[in-house]
């Protein structure tokens, strides 16, 4: 049996939850939560932590970097080797904001949240 | 080699000012700076004050150089176009006994000189109604009206600025390293310079002493000693109208506190000396003892509007040497020392620079009139100084003037253009700051400093991550993001 | 020129502003940014979760902005950028700069002060030390490295755990540099959870509360920082200093509404929000001059300071509309007790609406009660499990209580205890 301690982040409360894994890694209890999302909270970023990925990437013809987000979370362990993935990209104008620069990022599709004009 | 018949070593507001009174007469002349920019040492942060004269022991040259300065002060400000304000000084007393000290500073300014109708002693009830924010504690002040308040590394800019336009070389970046005598000339080594010159003068600041031993003299030391600021905000300008100082007692010498040309309110400064010549920290220790002795003088200090803290070092002559050290090395008589310029220094200078070129001239230096003088430089300020209606006509001809980079100084990019490109040129932050005041208002830079970095990277042709704050080695960024490609 | 309703800043708070101005029947605006672009701060905001309370999605600040910027640009609401604002005179006119007009100005009949805030500087903070290169507010570094694409430095230590800097802690981690602290003067953090949670634990970076950096080092570029322990009333406990070696010091230590056009144009202040002192409608003490947004009180959310602004766009032009018709017969004050710092708004002008008012806590109450007094009579309370000073409040008054207030015709109290 193994504890992890969390702070939980669905509200302002920021209760301290304890949740207690298997040996096989299964969550066999969450404690320390207030309310059912923070139960689940806990059994989702134990088992699989996922996070928003906003960055940017280079443009041609500028020094001005365009920002971009995964559509979705991805794995946490990959945001360092999706950070690589996105510093080696560049983009030519014009990009809208919403357009798809990569279509398989950990998941994700990578998108601009700017226009390029 | 390039060959001149003096060469001003250290480009502060005393070595500008030699610098430009010898264009006055037909002779060539260089400025030598160690530094990227003048006016980084003392000139960069004192007090900023235009003392009347009546302090300086009488018959040293402290004494009769800042009664003239003084005097020559608003016509040699207005010619350069730097800010200067005659608002009047106060020193405060705050018992029977510190008024006696009052009276006896009023003789000892009529013996140095000081224009009588300038000194009077005032008792509490003149003093409120003059300065309604005085401490309640204040029983009397000697009042000198001739003194005044000037921006005192505006004057070394103009002063440098002004030298060149009149013919003389600046030579930026170029510390002495090595001073050698042949054929009767000095060569100088400069940085990557080597520069001939008949005579030297040594306006070396805090490093005088290390230039004279450059020539085996070793007749005078100095120390640094520091002394520490809290600036507030414009809101905090009108606190007080006068400068006001405090009775020296055997406590020490007290803090002032001032309005600044720009607006602003200024106290300090600590007096501590210091082992390093290099040292502008503030401490906790100091702050605190510049926040609570201003507190003495005057009622609502606003602490909160506090906007910045700094410190300048003076460069104050170790031992029995008490005045300015103004003198030929008594190791080559075409050296000239101009040392130990510490306060009243700032005061003194336009004097100094006139008694310096008396030196030579009486030394045998041939001084004939320089008949393509212009006294005038344009100041960095001008076009701030402008009507809306003038202004409009600037920016019509050159909208550049009509974007503001910084907001909380309205500096405009035609202006911060102009100072990259003027003599002497702005390379740096701290530069164009001192030149325009870009990034020293209440935000302190927080929003002008990346478009600032972009017009310096633009208009010096460097990139982003060769830019400095101001001394070498302070590099404001670390490294370009998103190579693309090239990262790959 | 002249316009109806010129507003000062094209940032989330004057494009919402402006929307609602129009849509309230107002078609002749003005809106005045200074930056190159409209949009404001969230330009460099490149992270998400924006919009969670106005979209029901997360939004990073570029898009965000994107969307009322479309909703202006749908209404042809010109905007002047690279334009700044010079002064605003209490008549309500506007005297601004740019490079193609020069300086002009604008005769408005209604004004919307929107310019936002700015971050506290080093200079104010008193840190004792050298003056090297490398420091940088939060925001500062974020404009670099989101917009101009360098990075500030490597070796990184963040005074203040204000959002921007967890924010900065964490996309500066992504691109490269070292976080080796955030310090945090308080014995809690003002950031949110989350960002605690996603910006510093997920990177290992150590947050130390009721720590202080007390001295900076350096000549050049700065070289560490001494970071030290505080005691109960924050004060430096010197045997804990300890010297982190650091090429960069980011502070993120509170941000300041930027009111000196609202100085100039004499419209009182609140001291505690620095912002001007408001009725509900957000109209300031000089009738037709209207705040909202981080110029007004500093917010938590973006999808506030866009429904406050609404409110204010939508009261400037009912004012307008209204012929610029007069003030108030009766005003309530509203007063902050207990432990809330501020209230927005300070004064109540109409019983016939309900009102939301907006506070801060000056330190985290659990298990608190809300109260809202006239007098010494409580007219409404409410219970809350905790409350937070980085978490802005409100509470909603309703018609029945504003006529009691008013019929009492004493200041409304709003404690937490």
């Amino acid at each position: 049996m193994k504890t992890r301690e969390l702070t939980c982040i669905v509200c302002p409360m920021g209760c301290t939850l304890r949740v207690e894994l298997t040996d096989e890694g299964e969550v066999a209890a969450v404690t320390g939560n207030t309310c059912p999302r923070g139960a689940a909270y806990a059994k989702d970023e134990v088992l699989h932590p996922v996070r928003t990925l906003t960055t940017t990437v280079r443009a041609a013809g500028t020094d001005r970097p365009l920002p971009v987000k995964t559509d979705r979370p991805i794995p946490k362990e990959h945001l360092f080797d999706a950070m690589k993935r996105v510093n080696s990209l560049q983009v030519e104008a014009p990009v809208r904001i919403g357009d798809v620069l990569l279509d398989d990022l950990f998941g994700a599709k990578l998108v601009a949240t700017a226009d390029l004009l | 080699m390039n060959s001149y018949q003096v060469a001003v070593i250290g480009a502060g507001v005393v070595g500008s000012l030699v610098a430009r009174e010898l264009t006055k007469y037909d002779l060539s002349v260089a400025l030598i700076e160690a530094r990227e920019d003048v006016a980084t040492g003392s000139t960069a942060a004192n007090s900023s004050i235009v003392h009347g004269g009546f302090d300086p022991e009488p018959g040293t040259l402290k004494a009769s150089l800042n009664v003239k300065g003084t005097a020559m002060m608003p016509a040699l400000a207005a010619e350069l176009g730097v800010s200067y304000r005659n608002n009047g000084s106060l020193v405060i007393a705050f018992s029977a006994e510190e008024m006696e000290t009052v009276r006896a500073l009023y003789a000892r300014g009529r013996t140095n000189g000081v224009p009588a109708d300038s000194l009077s002693v005032l008792g509490q009830a003149e003093l409120r109604k003059l300065e309604p924010n005085v401490s309640d504690d204040a029983v009397g002040a000697l009042r000198c009206a001739s003194a005044g308040i000037v921006c005192p590394y505006g004057l070394a800019i103009a002063a440098a600025g002004n030298a060149a336009d009149n013919g003389a070389s600046l030579y930026l970046s170029a510390p002495v390293t090595a001073i050698a005598k042949r054929d009767g000339k000095f060569l100088v080594t400069a940085g990557p310079h080597m520069i001939q010159a008949d005579y030297l003068v040594n306006c070396a600041g805090l490093y005088a002493d290390r230039v004279a031993r450059l020539i085996g003299d070793d007749s005078f030391t100095l120390r640094p000693r520091k002394g520490e600021y809290l600036l507030f905000d414009k809101s905090e300008g009108e606190l007080t109208g006068h400068t006001m100082f405090q009775v020296p007692t055997t406590a020490g010498k007290g803090v002032l506190v001032t309005p600044t040309v720009d607006g602003n309110l200024l106290i300090g400064p600590t007096s501590v000396f210091s082992d390093d010549r290099e040292d502008k920290s503030t401490s906790a220790d100091g702050l605190a003892f510049v926040r609570e002795t201003a507190g003495k003088s005057v009622k609502g200090l606003n602490f909160r509007q506090v906007i910045t803290s700094f410190s300048g070092l003076r460069a104050v002559p170790d031992g029995e040497e008490k005045d300015f050290i103004i003198r030929f090395s008594e190791r080559d008589g075409h050296f000239l020392h101009c040392a130990g310029i510490e306060s009243p220094g700032l005061s003194a200078s336009p004097a100094i620079a006139v008694y310096v070129a008396d030196l030579l001239r009486d030394a045998g230096l041939p001084m004939r009139p320089n008949p393509r003088f212009d006294p005038c430089r344009r100041s960095d300020h001008w076009f701030r100084r402008l009507s809306a209606a003038e202004k409009n006509e600037v920016i019509r001809k050159d909208p550049r003037y009509g974007r503001v980079v910084c907001r909380c100084e309205t500096v405009t990019e035609g202006e911060i253009v102009e100072a990259i490109h003027r003599a002497p040129q702005a390379t740096t932050l701290d530069a164009l700051k001192r030149r325009l005041r870009s990034g020293m208002g209440r935000c302190q830079g927080g929003f002008c400093t990346p478009l600032l970095v972009e017009l310096l990277a633009k208009e010096t042709g460097k990139a982003p991550t060769e830019l400095c704050k101001g001394a070498p080695g302070s590099l404001l960024l670390a490294g370009t993001l998103k190579k693309g490609a090239e990262q790959a | 020129m002249k316009t109806e309703i010129a507003i000062i800043g094209a940032g989330p708070a004057g494009l919402a502003a402006a929307v609602a101005a129009y849509d309230a029947g107002v078609k002749d605006l003005l809106l005045l940014e200074r930056d190159a672009a409209p949009g404001g701060i969230l330009q460099q905001c490149i992270h998400n979760g924006f919009g969670l309370h106005r979209y029901g999605e997360e939004l990073t600040g570029p898009e965000y902005a994107a969307r009322d910027v479309a909703e202006v640009r749908k209404r042809n609401i010109p905007i002047l950028t690279e334009t700044m604002v010079l002064s605003v005179a209490p008549d309500r006119t506007v005297t601004a700069m740019n490079r193609q007009n020069g300086i002009f100005t604008v005769e408005a009949k209604a004004i919307v002060l929107a310019m936002g805030c700015r971050e506290r500087p080093r200079g104010a903070l008193n840190i004792p030390g050298d003056r090297p290169s490398g420091i940088y507010t939060a925001g500062t570094a974020q404009r670099f490295v989101n917009i101009q694409g360098v990075l500030p430095g490597k070796e990184i230590v963040i005074l203040g755990s204000g959002d921007i800097g967890l924010i900065m802690a964490r996309r500066m981690t992504l691109e490269g540099a070292h976080v080796h602290a955030v310090c945090e003067l308080m014995p809690y953090s003002g950031g949110l959870n989350r960002n605690i949670v996603q910006c510093l634990r997920d990177f290992d970076i150590p947050l130390l509360l009721s720590h202080t950096v007390s001295r900076v080092h350096g000549n050049g570029r700065l070289t560490g920082v001494s970071v030290a322990e505080v005691d109960e009333n924050r004060r430096v406990k010197p045997e804990t200093e300890r010297y982190i070696p650091c090429d960069t010091l980011l502070l993120s230590c509170g941000l300041l509404p930027e009111n000196e056009l609202s100085k100039g144009a004499g419209v009182p202040l609140d001291p505690v929000t620095g912002g001007a002192s408001v009725n509900e409608r957000r109209e300031t003490a000089i009738p037709g001059v209207f705040a909202c947004g981080n110029v007004l009180h500093v917010h938590d959310l973006v999808d506030f300071v866009s429904e406050e602004a609404h409110l204010a766009g939508e009261s400037a032009a009912k004012w307008v509309l209204s012929g610029a018709a007069g003030h108030a017969e009766r005003s309530i004050p509203v007063r902050a007790g207990g432990k809330v710092r501020y209230t927005v708004p300070q004064r109540i002008d109409s019983p016939e609406t309900p009102v939301r008012l907006f506070f801060r806590v000056g330190s985290v109450a659990d298990n608190a009660v809300l109260t809202v007094k006239s007098g010494q009579t409580v007219l409404a309370a409410k219970k809350k499990r905790r409350m937070t000073p980085g978490e802005m409040e409100s509470f909603e008054l309703s018609p029945a209580v504003l006529c009691a207030a008013f019929d009492a015709g004493e200041p409304l109290t709003v404690s937490v205890n």
